[in-house]
């Protein structure tokens, strides 16, 4: 089934995570855009687009990490979007993996604060992103992922 | 008005004490806290453990002067509204954080000239003893830029794995 616009769920844990995510917001022109994170106060940031709200959980905590894992999957089984992107943390490794298992195109943009290294679900999401982004020219590197330049 | 900040995820009790102690002993009544959720309180500035969003950009908005930890979240917003700031690294061997990477973002944020940046406590006293004189960089636009915006558009209506239309 093709639509006339792709429809993209933009997805992000709270705080840099989400301003970066929103950061790309010109690169969604033209697609149908679902954006979802963590807490439902972010939604005043995204005037009249479409919002949801998903559990957050980083990975000290397991029991947390299901709960996330499971709403990332309801949500994506619900709103089928064409293409996936995330710019951190665990949700958005989370939305990348399941999307993909579901034949997602899926987009990971590696958050501009792992300037040393790739943060490990950057690292992760290289498994199961079309695109695997960092945003630090010196951690690009064939086979790794690649460097289009940076959020600011 | 000095908007000190700690981000959403750990407490920073060691900035905080260090930037107590300053307002403390030189008289500032113009700073305000945000100090997340350590058990430590300031005696010296008014604080609260978290803001909502809204709250927070506005902080952020009315502002002269940010001090705050080295996340990326601080950091933006302190570029998008044009206010000087000054970071802290928060240290996962301290248990501050769950990796060390602030201590690298501090530093590649400081070479692109866009942060001030104290990496301990005695540095941060020698700055916030000069902080007024902490001058703004020019704000960034409100989106992304060019090549990685660009880049993400082509994927999406073009790239690997596009339908034919």
């Amino acid at each position: 089934m093709s639509r006339s616009k792709p429809k993209v769920l933009a997805i992000a844990s709270g705080g840099g995570h989400w301003v970066q995510l929103l950061r790309l917001r010109p690169a969604f022109e033209g697609c149908d855009v679902v954006f979802a994170t963590a807490k439902e106060g972010y939604r005043s940031d995204i005037g009249s687009s479409e919002f949801r709200v998903i559990v957050d959980a980083n990975r000290s905590n397991k029991i947390g990490l299901l709960k996330s894992a499971w709403s990332i999957f309801s949500l994506l089984r619900r709103e089928r979007p064409d293409v996936v992107i995330s710019t951190g943390a665990a949700p958005g490794f989370f939305a990348l993996k399941l999307g993909r298992m579901m034949g997602i195109r899926t987009i990971w943009v590696d958050s501009i604060a792992n300037a040393e290294e790739l943060s490990m679900s950057g690292d992760k999401a290289g498994g199961c992103a079309d695109l695997w982004l960092t945003q630090w020219p010196h951690l690009a590197r064939e086979n790794g992922p690649a460097c289009m330049g940076n959020v600011l | 008005m000095i908007f000190v900040t700690v981000g959403t995820d750990q407490p920073f009790d060691r900035m905080l004490k260090v930037i107590d102690r300053w307002a403390g002993e030189s008289g500032r009544k113009d700073v305000f806290a945000q100090i997340g959720d350590g058990g430590w309180e300031p005696e010296h500035i008014p604080f609260v453990h978290f803001l909502e969003p809204v709250e927070f950009k506005q902080r952020f908005a009315e502002a002269s002067l940010i001090i705050g930890h080295a996340g990326m979240g601080t950091i933006l917003s302190a570029l998008l509204h044009g206010k000087p700031i000054l970071v802290v690294p928060k240290k996962a061997s301290l248990g501050e954080h769950r990796n060390e990477h602030q201590t690298a973002t501090a530093k590649r944020m400081m070479e692109l000239g866009n942060v001030n940046v104290a990496f301990d406590e005695v540095e941060l006293r020698q700055k916030l003893d000069h902080v007024d004189e902490l001058q703004p960089r020019s704000p960034i636009g409100a989106h992304a830029s060019g090549t990685l915006v660009e880049g993400i558009r082509d994927f999406i209506f073009q790239g690997k794995g596009t339908p034919p239309s």
